[in-house]
């Protein structure tokens, strides 16, 4: 009953923070509104990434694929077909989902490495499209002209476009449903499925459970928020270039999960946030943040392997 | 366009030859220590710009002996310092942690020698065509392809014929026995990962002969090496050497047909072989 009451508690808390962020974030030294949102959606993605690595137990490093379709998908929905925003993440959505879905048969079969291994490999193909087919996406210069559009809801309009703020509360909008739609799931007797097949999945498999499908489903569902994320990300920066599906990319979204807590829910969206304030200011002060990132990594391998909260959690329990 | 074809197939076959070399020194990390090794392309970009420190004092021969010895050396560090103390917990951890490491050891080589690409100065009589007809065919080529055949060769005579190699072949298949059989794990597990390194270091100073020197080398010739360790079946050396030399001539073929599909054929042919075979072309049953 405990844990459940603090559970809730750590829900409010976590929601009033987030819906509270254009006030207090530029108070904060350093801080400014941007730098929230790309913590929020970069936070989605790490959680959605989360789905599968912590609570099914499928070691994959090749989001960035997915989330960088998505992105790729919401930008030049606005730039060649329709100039709305609202379609611009639907089809930004979709094409993440659907090339998940055409993939996800050929590798649901691996475990561990292999499937890392595998799923880092396909990101690839996207990145190399993105780069080589130029007159379309804008190569390695990115896809630019082009701005994400007012929001026209039924009475009112929006504007988006010009109000950090706005965007903001339409990001953190989107995140509500999508974390709602997982936590949902989870709390679901496919979510605790899953949940077995990372204990035990040969257990699971004995107990009739179609684990390939569940990891198939569970796979799609993960990279669909992602590319959610990915089309999010695309109208933050009114900008997409191939980074955004390379495979550097991926590793930072489980570098996030892991310093933040894989067994915890909100745990990837605390390590985006770290992760998000780190980059920001080593870019800032020095020319080498990338060995610094790469310390970052060995570091919080080594001593943080249970990320933020799952320390804080042990602590608590003991 | 038959001499272009042929040009294009011989020099996927020499490209084909560094991812073979660099793949067969990751696979031999990950099967016995189930250790994806990230950082492999920053051992190989190390082994080049060690290669080119070397050559003012030891000259051409002298660096193509010593530097890949340095490169495995350093690995030998990292490996005790470091990866050790992630085996046997979720491979997640240690293929963090060589990501981490890859990105350190990019770093590093363009803040010691620049980002620029640096001249790599190979004898002349190397560099001469053989034949003009065959203009493509120079000397320097085929002592690559010479060089990695040798290495290839002496890894599986170490493999088959050595205390060391069928040590390393049975902890593949079942280390915990090859354990308790009285063989010190530890020790065969860094001289493994060193042996690794070693063929990266390798790869790394062929090619940055043929490709030039810069930081990125390493990660542009890390994902293929991924690519021919699938293709050519999980866990079986001979399939990734196959897997490597297939990917090289296919992507060489395709610059002739379709040059902008130059990268993402091998994909295409890693998705043909996924759907067909899923444990790879020469891959053993059950190892998934």
């Amino acid at each position: 009953m405990r844990s459940d009451l603090t559970k809730q508690a750590s829900n409010i808390v976590v929601w009033l923070l987030l819906a509270t962020v254009p006030f207090w974030l530029p108070k904060v030294p350093g801080g400014y509104l941007e730098l929230g949102s790309r913590a929020l959606v970069l936070g989605l993605a790490a959680m959605a990434l989360n789905f599968l690595l912590g609570y099914t137990g499928v070691l994959s490093f090749g989001h960035a694929a997915y989330f960088g379709l998505g992105a790729y998908g919401a930008g030049m929905t606005i730039r060649y077909l329709v100039p709305s925003t609202g379609l611009g993440l639907l089809i930004g959505t979709l094409v993440g989902t659907v090339a998940a879905a055409l993939i996800g048969p050929l590798i649901v079969r691996l475990r561990g490495v292999y499937f890392a291994m595998v799923t880092i490999a396909f990101g690839q193909v996207f990145y190399f499209i993105a780069f080589r087919w130029s007159n379309v996406t804008g190569g390695d210069d990115g896809l630019t002209n082009w701005t994400r559009q007012p929001l026209d809801l039924l009475v009112t309009r929006v504007d988006i476009e010009h109000s950090s703020t706005a965007f903001y509360y339409l990001a953190l909008v989107v995140f509500a449903v999508a974390v709602g739609v997982m936590a949902w799931l989870l709390r679901s007797p496919f979510g605790r499925t899953l949940i077995a097949i990372r204990e035990n999945e040969r257990r699971a498999r004995f107990l009739g459970i179609p684990v390939d499908r569940h990891i198939w489903i569970s796979w799609v569902i993960s990279c669909a928020v992602v590319s959610v994320a990915g089309a999010l990300y695309a109208l933050l920066n009114n900008f997409v270039d191939p980074r955004a599906l390379y495979w550097s990319q991926s590793g930072d979204f489980v570098i996030m999960a892991v310093l933040g807590g894989m067994r915890s829910f909100w745990g990837p969206l605390l390590g985006a946030a770290i992760f998000v304030a780190l980059q920001d200011v080593l870019s800032s002060h020095t020319e080498n943040w990338m060995s610094f990132v790469g310390l970052f990594f060995v570091l919080v391998v080594l001593f943080f392997p249970r990320g933020v909260l799952g320390m804080i959690r042990r602590r608590v329990t003991t | 366009m038959t001499q272009l074809v042929l040009f294009n197939v011989f020099n996927g076959l020499i490209v084909g030859a560094f991812y073979a070399l660099m793949a067969l020194g990751l696979s031999l990390i990950l099967n016995l220590s189930g250790v994806i090794n990230f950082a492999h392309g920053g051992f190989l970009a190390i082994g080049g710009y060690v290669a080119y420190a070397l050559i003012p004092y030891v000259g051409f021969w002298g660096a193509l002996l010593l530097a890949p010895f340095v490169t495995a050396v350093l690995g030998l560090i990292v490996e005790r310092l470091l990866i050790r103390r992630l085996y046997g917990r979720d491979p997640l951890y240690s293929l963090l942690l060589t990501f981490g490491l890859a990105f350190m050891f990019e770093d590093g080589t363009r803040f010691i020698w620049g980002a620029q690409s640096l001249p790599y100065q190979v004898p002349a009589w190397l560099l001469s065509p053989l034949s003009s007809a065959y203009f493509f065919l120079t000397g320097y080529r085929l002592f690559m392809v010479a060089i990695v055949a040798i290495a290839v060769g002496g890894l599986f005579l170490i493999l088959t014929y050595t205390r060391l190699g069928v040590r390393i072949r049975a902890g593949t298949l079942d280390l915990e026995t090859v354990s308790v059989l009285g063989v010190n794990v530890r020790w065969l597990r860094s001289l493994n990962f060193g042996l690794g390194v070693y063929l990266a270091g390798l790869a790394g100073v062929l090619a940055v002969g043929q490709l030039g020197l810069q930081p990125t080398i390493g990660s542009s010739l890390i994902m293929p090496s991924f690519v021919a360790i699938i293709v050519g079946g999980l866990g079986s050396l001979p399939g990734t050497l196959l897997g490597g030399l297939l990917i090289g001539v296919a992507s060489g073929v395709t610059t002739v047909f379709f040059p902008s599909a130059t990268e993402a054929v091998m994909y295409v042919m890693m998705a043909a072989v996924l759907m067909v075979r899923p444990r790879g072309l020469l891959g053993e049953e059950g190892r998934l």
